[in-house]
């Protein structure tokens, strides 16, 4: 017992890691097959970082479309992070947070421009903004942002 | 208003060039979301107060751009950015701008 009271701080962070494991493992397949359903649904908005529409694209109707999103790492990925600062390297556990982030911002910018019946969005552009992790008590998360001008067919 | 992140709008021309615009606003967190954020950093996953907490502040910075825009006469708003720069550790500032232009 006094074993146990003595490694409460130990205790605690290996439930907290174990926790931060099978949870954000389980959240991040989650996030996946919803972004894979959804980029399948949305194939037919088309996404170009052209700064110039197509030639054909005349009589179009443009507008400004945006999708964002803040995601947060979870408990395994911040220690793992902190190891992986050590050795230097790449932090695969970061990448593919990034990774669903980025593809998340895109999927909303898209549902953006199809509602308005856009059929491409053209000079995409990406920005990334990291939230908190300054100090041990602030909310650590990181934001991406996707905008660009979506391009619908005028209705005559 | 026509809002765009092209230098120009397909199928029509630019009458008149009437410079930069621009719109900015400096938000901060609240702590109560914050205590949930903070549980959501344990189990990862979404953070949807924050989500919402800069795509209005985004809103605002993109309406007192607009309004500036109106001010100068201008029908559309073409090559707009946006930038997020944190200010302190928990306030972020959002800036939007672009060029207001007349279109015909």
């Amino acid at each position: 017992m006094q074993l146990i009271l003595d490694n409460l701080d130990v205790l605690f962070f290996v439930v907290l890691f174990f926790i931060g494991y099978v949870a954000g493992r389980w959240n991040e397949r989650r996030h996946y097959a919803s972004i894979r359903k959804r980029e399948r649904e949305l194939a037919g908005v088309l996404v170009f970082s052209n700064r110039f529409p197509p030639v054909a694209a005349a009589q179009v109707d443009s507008r400004l479309v945006s999708g964002s999103v803040v995601i947060s790492d979870d408990y395994f990925k911040d220690v793992m992070s902190g190891l992986y600062s050590l050795f230097g390297g790449r932090v695969r556990s970061y990448e593919s947070l990034i990774d669903r982030a980025r593809r998340e911002a895109v999927l909303r910018m898209k549902d953006e421009a199809n509602k308005l019946g856009a059929e491409m969005i053209i000079n995409v552009k990406f920005q990334t903004f990291a939230i908190g992790g300054r100090n041990q008590n602030s909310v650590k998360g990181v934001e991406l942002l996707a905008y660009g001008t979506s391009l619908a067919p005028v209705r005559r | 208003m026509l809002l765009s992140n092209l230098e120009m709008v397909p199928g029509r021309r630019v009458a008149k060039h009437l410079g930069l615009v621009q719109g900015s606003t400096v938000r901060a967190k609240h702590v109560g979301k914050d205590i949930f954020a903070g549980l959501k950093n344990i189990v990862g996953g979404e953070l949807k107060a924050y989500t919402e907490l800069l795509q209005e502040s985004r809103d605002e910075a993109t309406q007192r751009m607009v309004k500036q825009a109106e001010a100068a006469g201008a029908n559309a708003v073409l090559n707009v950015r946006y930038a997020t720069s944190s200010i302190t550790a928990g306030a972020a500032e959002i800036f939007a701008y672009g060029t207001a232009v007349v279109l015909e």
